[in-house]
């Protein structure tokens, strides 16, 4: 039978994976890739508050999370700088900013690599109660406004003549996204995790003709990474996180270059 | 769908809804006294679907509207003209309530329904869609409907395609059914003839006036060219930051201000749309079949046609 350190990292990668699909579409949809990064990247923080504080440390990522995709939000109000450049500034801004607030905490060493690669074997039960309570939190909402986000990722500026309040709509999409990266951090880490929500959206692109469809691809192959990369990471010995991203990636690659030669014929 | 409904309803409680800030309030110290004083001496029209009296936006320091009133009616086609970079843009912006006035405010019917037709519309391919669903997207039809606009706009053969795969003239057709699917009292069209050919606006234009007379909506289109307007425009309105001049077709081309603004030799070209079969003075009399076009020139008053 599994050990039960390996049944944690099974529920929790395919909790994630489930959970991921629909963000990951919406972020691919919406072209907010960077965005996330740079909201991921800034978790590094959030993971010194919470040590600093004593707090758990998801909430203490939670927090930054948000706040830093509300300062993205506001800082993307003015016309002068594009959106891309200023995340150019705050993801590495937060990347500094949390390598250095993490190095000032004292007491037990940080395990940096840790955080910044996840190690999807050290899944506490806590942290599958965080995946599991988070993740159906998050796809309830996402289930209530599918409409309106969807309308939004359409073309925004119709959607809104046709009533559709973009801002309220953006803000709690916003906080899912943080929601998502603080609970997905763990496992994947701070520079792989918005792998977990990007690749299997562009994987199952290519393959499906209706946006929920597209979700479903995107579960189904990011859940069957997560078993196989598992495997890979078990039986080859290779770290978790990036098995689990790297089976991810292949099937994106596999699913790409089918629509290019499919396309040239 | 009902998520709309429900979060319009309860702001619905009086006959007209403020969609803005009107300059009551502390930051305009002008405006107040100036606001005043257009809302007394043009009382909103009780009959509009949205209307709105010295509306005012300033943006980077540049006024690009200045005390500009319009209403617009059930049943009633206005067209809004002027030279590029006047605002018209902005103005359809700000009654479909995308962007904030810095004066005044925009009155909508309680139950103003927008159907809106774009400026452009770029598919993004990442998203997979079929022209069915994006239809049904907008809101408030059943598939049945569906076809049967998408027949009516003639792209029904476009139906199970996805949006990414067709061609600029569906897709602007596409975009008018899904605005028609939601039988809005209200059709809002920014440029919708640009990119497409001379016979392909001509049929547009009929499309449209006879869509408003099947359903009796109110239509605000904007043009692309200064010298050619809608024949079955109730109302031309010019507009240069400021409105210029109003009326109907015959009689803007007239007006001093539009030769002011477009020059005589614009004036003098001004043309309109013209469909025979509201146009019975027609030269020669003879019955032309139906969805036949011409465009006229009027003649600008003194001005003799150059050869």
């Amino acid at each position: 039978m599994l050990e039960p350190f390996l049944l944690r990292a099974l529920v929790a990668g395919l909790g994630l994976a489930v959970v991921a699909a629909p963000l990951g579409c919406f972020v691919v949809w919406q072209r907010m890739a960077y965005f996330g990064e740079t909201v991921a990247q800034a978790s590094l923080i959030g993971v010194a508050l919470g040590l600093a504080l004593q707090l758990d440390i998801t909430l203490g990522v939670l927090v930054v999370a948000v706040a830093i995709a509300f300062l993205l939000i506001l800082f993307g109000q003015q016309e002068v700088v594009a959106l891309d450049s200023i995340l150019g500034l705050l993801h590495h801004a937060a990347l500094a900013l949390g390598v250095i607030a993490t190095s000032m905490i004292r007491g037990q060493p940080i395990d940096l690599m840790g955080f910044l690669f996840g190690d999807v074997f050290a899944v506490t039960y806590q942290d599958i109660v965080w995946i599991i309570g988070g993740g159906c939190a998050v796809l309830a909402i996402v289930a209530w406004l599918w409409q309106p986000l969807l309308r939004l990722a359409v073309h925004e500026e119709l959607a809104a003549a046709e009533g559709v309040d973009r801002r309220r709509v953006r803000m709690v999409f916003t906080v899912l996204l943080a929601v998502a990266i603080a609970v997905a951090m763990k496992i994947v880490g701070i520079l792989l995790v918005m792998a977990f929500l990007v690749v299997p959206a562009v994987a199952a692109r290519p393959l499906t003709g209706s946006p929920e469809r597209m979700v479903a691809a995107a579960a189904l192959i990011a859940g069957s990474s997560v078993l196989a990369g598992l495997w890979l990471s078990a039986t080859l010995d290779w770290p978790g996180g990036p098995s689990i991203v790297i089976v991810m990636s292949a099937a994106a690659g596999l699913s790409l270059t089918a629509a290019s030669l499919s396309r040239q014929r | 769908m009902a998520d709309q409904q429900g979060r319009a309803a309860p702001r619905a409680r009086h006959a007209h809804d403020h969609v803005a800030r009107d300059d009551h309030g502390p930051r305009c110290p002008q405006g107040c006294a100036h606001g005043a004083a257009a809302a007394e001496t043009l009382p909103l029209n009780a009959k509009a679907l949205i209307s709105a009296r010295g509306l005012g936006v300033t943006r980077n320091g540049r006024d690009l509207l200045t005390g500009v009133d319009i209403d617009i009616c059930e049943r009633e086609i206005v067209t809004l003209i002027g030279p590029n970079g006047a605002g018209k843009t902005t103005l359809v912006r700000v009654l479909l309530g995308l962007e904030r006035p810095d004066r005044r405010s925009v009155l909508r019917r309680r139950d103003l329904r927008i159907g809106y037709v774009p400026q452009r519309f770029d598919v993004d391919a990442v998203i997979p869609m079929t022209v069915e669903r994006f239809l049904m997207l907008g809101g408030g039809a059943r598939p049945e409907h569906a076809v049967a606009i998408l027949d009516e706009v003639s792209a029904g053969p476009t139906r199970h395609q996805q949006l990414n795969q067709l061609s600029g003239g569906e897709l602007q057709r596409v975009v008018l059914a899904r605005a028609l699917l939601r039988q809005p009292n209200l059709l809002v069209l920014d440029e919708p003839v640009q990119g497409v050919d001379y016979s392909g606006e001509a049929e547009l234009y009929n499309l449209i006036a006879r869509l408003r007379d099947d359903r009796g909506f109110g239509v605000l289109l904007v043009s692309h060219d200064l010298h050619i307007v809608m024949a079955r425009s109730d109302r031309v309105i010019c507009l240069n930051h400021h409105v210029c001049c109003s009326g109907i077709p015959e009689t803007v081309a007239q007006h001093p201000a539009y030769s002011r603004l477009f020059g005589e030799e614009a004036a003098r070209e001004f043309a309109v749309y013209r469909h025979h079969h509201d146009h019975s003075h027609d030269i020669a009399g003879v019955p032309h079949p139906a969805g036949e076009h011409e465009a006229s020139p009027v003649p600008a008053p003194g001005g003799s046609r150059r050869a």
